[in-house]
């Protein structure tokens, strides 16, 4: 159970520090995810509009819609659940076999509060900007990939990118990214409370965490798409 | 000083603590011995609050544990500090930021007060020019002692040493048999010890509680002891297996 953090000078300390870590720890694997997306999403788009009388610019259009509405905020939770999640797994699971959370409880110290909490709260501030990046990131990476292989010009990229615009879908996207950062940070923070057994343990947590975070994104990204769209 | 009354404990069906009544003396060495699975682990963590006993009463210098409210819960946990066996020290913080986290929590101090507190307990428990130092670049003996200056960082009434001599070398051992003596006489803490290190035992246990498969089979001090290991099988055989180990 959560309660109110001992001192809030250092509850607000461990939030920045766990922003750092999640948003700037896992900004390369996010960018260079979201770089080649947005690249193969261009290249494969083209290389299934096989009719002359569809313009290229719906390239465009097909790449930042996707990358909006999907790619950016499911790819990148996907690969967050990976990253982020085993890393909360295990961190916390590693301290409980090592008794530091039987510490903290020997101490008066509301170990959920103190652990997990600016976890979360790091992880619902960071993750829905990493979503801005990977956006970002992939449609230009899109756009890369089509003006340096030549499958479309400038001009046909931005045009299809505007064309079909709705802020909806960005608004809709941030939803999916608040939503995903909850289900990671929390969920891997439970797994890691639960830990038992050793090294072992340690490993088994961090695997649920991955597979049950995964699994809970895949579920809630169909139920935000049926409920939202 | 700590109180237990007819205190059980049970895991799944199987009774690990029977109807425990024991006293645990201000400025005395309260050593807790037996054999492996005889329960004094989980009579610690019931004592500190890790685990809540079935049935029974755990006072601590008259406030029942069981019955406070979680404010005052946590009033009596910030009087109680704990050795463990692995040290439970936080390996993401150094020496120093180990020893000033309580104060960090606790306490009013500034940040050179702080590490002025710091610094008073590393030299109390023998440690300096470590304060930069990780866990993970220090010895086992040496990790003990930074437990210990962790422990007593706050002015804490209880202190717990679960297995403190457990992985040390005997030399270190009798170093932190010392150590631990002489805080608990210096201060006059309230220290519940669980060993089985015989050397500790007579060394340093003023007050001496055997367990045997979660029962208390007998108490007294270290004078006694020989005595009863005449008198009763049990603690005669706990005695002569602990010198094999």
């Amino acid at each position: 159970m959560i309660s109110k953090p001992e001192k809030t000078n250092i509850f607000f300390k461990r939030i920045s520090d766990e922003m750092y870590k999640i948003g700037i720890g896992s900004l390369p694997i996010v960018a260079i995810t979201a770089l080649f997306i947005g690249a193969v999403t261009t290249v494969q788009t083209a290389y299934q509009l096989v009719s002359g009388l569809i313009s290229k610019s719906v390239i465009g259009t097909i790449v930042s819609d996707s990358t909006m509405l999907e790619l950016g905020p499911t790819i990148t939770c996907l690969v967050l659940s990976g990253k982020v999640g085993a890393h909360i797994a295990s961190e916390i699971g590693n301290m409980r076999i090592s008794e530091q959370i039987d510490a903290l409880d020997v101490m008066g110290i509301n170990a959920p509060a103190y652990l997990a909490l600016p976890k979360i709260i790091a992880g619902i501030i960071m993750i829905p900007l990493l979503n801005f990046i990977a956006i970002a990131l992939s449609i230009y990476g899109g756009y890369m990939a089509g003006e340096l292989s030549g499958i479309l010009t400038h001009q046909e990229f931005v045009s299809g990118a505007r064309e079909t615009f709705k802020g909806f879908t960005l608004v809709f996207s941030t939803i999916k990214a608040f939503t995903f950062a909850f289900i990671i940070t929390s969920v891997s923070s439970y797994q890691g409370f639960y830990t038992s057994g050793g090294a072992l343990g340690v490993g088994e947590s961090s695997t649920r965490a991955v597979v049950f975070s995964s699994v809970l994104v895949l579920f809630f990204d169909y139920l935000l798409a049926e409920i939202l769209l | 000083m700590i109180e237990l009354k007819d205190v059980n404990k049970s895991f799944e069906g199987r009774q690990v603590l029977h109807g425990i009544n024991a006293v645990f003396y201000s400025g005395k060495n309260n050593l807790i011995i037996g054999a492996s699975g005889g329960g004094k682990s989980v009579m610690m963590k019931c004592m500190v609050g890790l685990e809540r006993p079935d049935t029974g009463m755990i006072e601590f210098d008259g406030r029942d544990l069981l019955a406070l409210e979680d404010q005052a819960l946590r009033d009596v946990r910030r009087e109680i500090g704990m050795l463990f066996q692995g040290t439970a020290l936080f390996d993401s913080l150094t020496v120093e930021q180990n020893v000033a986290f309580p104060l960090e929590m606790f306490s009013k101090m500034n940040a050179s007060e702080r590490r002025d507190r710091v610094n008073f307990c590393l030299k109390r428990v023998n440690l300096e020019n470590v304060n930069n130092k990780y866990p993970s670049e220090i010895s086992g003996g040496m990790k003990k002692r930074v437990g210990i200056a962790r422990a007593i960082a706050l002015d804490i009434k209880y202190l717990f040493c679960d297995e403190p001599n457990s992985g040390l070398d005997p030399i270190t051992s009798r170093l932190i048999d010392e150590l631990i003596n002489e805080i608990t006489h210096e201060y006059g803490i309230t220290n519940v010890i669980n060993s089985h290190d015989m050397k500790t035992v007579f060394d340093i246990g003023d007050h001496i509680i055997f367990l045997y498969k979660g029962q208390k089979w007998w108490e007294g001090n270290r004078e006694d002891l020989k005595h009863a290991q005449t008198q009763i099988k049990e603690l005669d055989q706990f005695i002569k297996a602990s010198y094999f180990e």
